[in-house]
């Protein structure tokens, strides 16, 4: 393992992620807690396990990244969005699109080729299309990610979830629960309807770009595949894709 | 009835001046502030005559009604018979404006949505039957109108709007209809529009008591059209490098232009302005110290937002050198011709900005950004204005493909803070930002 040379820390709404990177923006390690709302202590926590466990010296130059960069004690505070798009440059090597879907922000951002943000657009200020959506209502049928993504492949044919409110969709998806539709085709509906929503914010993608995928909600495969076809385009997950925005921090602190 | 005249005169010429002369004094009795170590050139001078000149607008006001015939008026109404008959024009957006710069909208916006009123209505609609409903008002008291005087060429929310104004106070409405501009001006269309202007005329005659001197109708017009020049020669001071102010500047500088058109005191301040603004320009002072990077604004300003954001955008070198909301109140200055009051009306208050199609909207914008030499663009979606804000996805990515600009929307309300998300709007101006480097 090479030495860490730059540290990167993604404080988001849900997650709090950091990560370490070498000299070639290699992630020598990294570390996903849920989001603490005492921000700096979760954060001064973390970068000293992080450091224990790679040796990096405390004068490791820390980028900052998420809602709570301001509260991160670092060299450089940058937006989630030119962050994720350095991140996935760094990991994927090429300009393209990149789909984010986070817990209270779903960004569309198109980069170039240096990483450079180009463009971007992010959904308006309500939480429909965005991961908590999928949250909260799994949460309320307690259903796992993991077990989602099993049922949603199992699904028949998908039980149309309307509303796009996070708030009436929950009591949607109730109702139908108790008219006793197929949860099966309750969760493939409800994949399609956060696809179809994030799909209308991304509008038109030029034929011809690469279009990626980050974000937490990038390890559900059941909505990377709604997404997919809700947009008619294959999509390429970036690996690890819950620490790209860290990654990007940790990036734009590498000299 | 005489008394109240005498009470409308002296606020006008005398206490109005003399409380502003007054404070003049206490300010350099306690010695200048100091000016803040900001991101900004010094402030306009100009500032303090605007400060006077709205503050007696708003205090002759008070006394108006029962001295002389009381109109409101939307924004973009035709103005100049009513001034030439005498009235007092009152300007219930404008009014809305600076309840909104003092961050009043939810108290008094409050009062109407409690009377039924959707809080999707326009916040301006909002706060003005709010306003009516409960008498609160920063500006200590509004006159009661003789007559409502509203035209559609900015939205369709004024008419509703307006039409509950009568019935609340039992007064005539007149309505100006300006049908909206797919392409170009159809002749049928401004024929009906000067017909209505005739109609106009006759309505205010009836309320005013008195018959249109035409004579002095064509003395107000050449004054709108003066005055509307002066403004865009004002505006086009932001060309320069840097520009000698800033658009938010702009947006508090517009009132008179709003609000007194047609008026001596409307002409008279914008000729110290523009003089103040080109001599900043000779002498090389900048809106912002240090102007890195110009952009375009589209839509009304957040009114109880304007310092942030400025200040925001300031600190990392960019100005906005343009908006298409001041530009709004430019843009036909050449259609007014005095000598023919019914056609150059109807054809001048038909083709404003909300009133015609998209293409025009892009057409506009791309001009601005090449003639002020902008990189890049804030768009506003505003919650309130539908009109302003519909196609602006569109408008979005045409501007980045076809004028080369990096644009992003940012989602608020002119007038309603309750229609702002903090953090969700400085990361999209951060981004944005950083975007630049
Ligand atoms: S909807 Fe727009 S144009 Fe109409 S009154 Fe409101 S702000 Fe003005």
């Amino acid at each position: 393992m090479s030495a860490p040379v730059a540290i990167g820390v993604d404080a988001g709404s849900t997650t709090w992620k950091a990560v370490a990177v070498d000299a070639e923006g290699v992630v020598v390690a990294s570390l996903v807690e849920p989001a603490d709302p005492r921000i700096e202590e979760q954060t001064a926590r973390g970068l000293l396990a992080l450091r224990a466990q790679t040796g990096a010296p405390a004068e490791t130059p820390v980028g900052a990244t998420g809602y709570g960069r301001k509260l991160v004690v670092a060299s450089r505070a940058l937006t989630e969005i030119t962050c994720h798009a350095r991140g996935a440059f760094t990991r994927m090597g090429r300009a393209g699109v990149l789909l984010d879907i986070g817990g209270q922000d779903t960004k569309v951002i198109r980069f170039g080729d240096g990483g450079e943000v180009q463009d971007f657009a992010m959904n308006d200020k309500c939480a429909a299309g965005t991961g908590r959506f999928l949250e909260v209502i799994l949460a309320r049928l307690r259903v796992s990610y993991d077990e989602a993504a099993g049922a949603v492949a199992r699904a028949v044919k998908p039980v149309t979830v309307s509303s796009t409110c996070t708030v009436f969709a929950e009591s949607e998806v109730v109702s139908l629960v108790a008219r006793g539709e197929p949860l099966e085709g309750i969760l493939r509906g409800l994949h399609q309807a956060l696809a179809t929503r994030v799909a209308s914010l991304a509008g038109r993608v030029p034929e011809g770009r690469p279009l990626f995928m980050s974000g937490g909600v990038a390890l559900n495969r059941a909505m990377v595949q709604s997404l997919g076809e809700a947009l008619g385009r294959r999509l390429e997950v970036v690996p690890s894709p819950q620490l790209v925005g860290a990654l990007g921090a940790a990036m734009s602190v590498l000299a | 009835m005489i008394s109240r005249r005498v009470q409308y005169e002296l606020a006008g010429r005398v206490v109005g001046p003399a409380l502003m002369a007054l404070q003049g004094a206490q300010r350099s009795l306690r010695g200048r502030r100091p000016r803040p170590d900001g991101p900004f050139g010094p402030p306009l001078e100009a500032g303090r005559k605007l400060k006077e000149l709205m503050t007696v607008q708003y205090l002759q006001g008070r006394y108006a009604d029962g001295a002389v015939p009381v109109a409101w008026a939307t924004s973009g109404f035709p103005v100049e018979a009513l001034r030439a008959l005498g009235f007092y024009v009152h300007y219930p957006e404008n009014h809305g404006a600076l309840c909104g710069a003092r961050r009043q909208v939810p108290e008094i916006a409050g009062v109407a949505e409690k009377a039924g009123y959707s809080a999707d209505l326009c916040a301006y609609a909002r706060t003005d039957l709010g306003s009516v409903l409960s008498s609160v008002t920063p500006v200590g008291r509004v006159p009661r109108p003789d007559l409502l005087a509203c035209c559609t060429n900015i939205c369709q929310t004024v008419l509703y709007w307006y039409r509950a104004l009568a019935e609340h106070f039992k007064v005539p409405l007149v309505l100006i209809d300006t049908p909206y501009n797919y392409g170009e001006p159809k002749p049928h269309h401004l024929a009906y529009v000067k017909e209505q202007l005739a109609e106009l005329v006759q309505a205010a005659e009836r309320v005013g008591g008195r018959r249109l001197d035409s004579g002095e109708l064509v003395e107000v017009l050449e004054r709108s059209r003066q005055g509307t020049h002066l403004w865009r020669e004002c505006l086009a001071t932001g060309t320069r490098r840097p520009s000698p102010w800033t658009g938010f500047d702009g947006f508090i500088h517009m009132a008179p232009i709003v609000a007194m058109r047609g008026t001596e005191e409307c002409n008279a301040y914008y000729r110290l302005l523009k003089d103040e603004l080109e001599d900043r320009v000779a002498r090389g002072v900048g809106g912002i110290k240090n102007e890195r990077y110009r952009l375009l604004w589209d839509n009304l300003p957040i009114w109880y937002r304007i310092r942030e954001l400025s200040t925001s955008f300031a600190e990392a070198g960019f100005n906005f050198v343009c908006t298409t909301y001041t530009n709004a109140w430019a843009e036909t200055a050449d259609l007014i011709r005095p000598e023919d009051p019914g056609g150059s009306g109807a054809e001048a208050y038909s083709l404003v900005l909300l009133n015609r199609d998209l293409p025009n909207r892009l057409r506009v914008m791309k001009g601005l950004a090449q003639q002020f030499g902008v990189q890049g663009a804030v768009l506003h979606s505003d919650r309130s204005c539908k009109p302003y804000s519909i196609g602006q996805l569109d408008l979005k990515e045409r501007l980045a493909e076809e004028a080369h600009l990096k644009v992003v929307l940012l989602e608020a309300d002119h007038a309603d803070p309750r229609a702002f998300s903090e953090e969700q709007v400085k990361t999209r101006v951060q981004a944005f930002i950083e975007s630049f480097a």
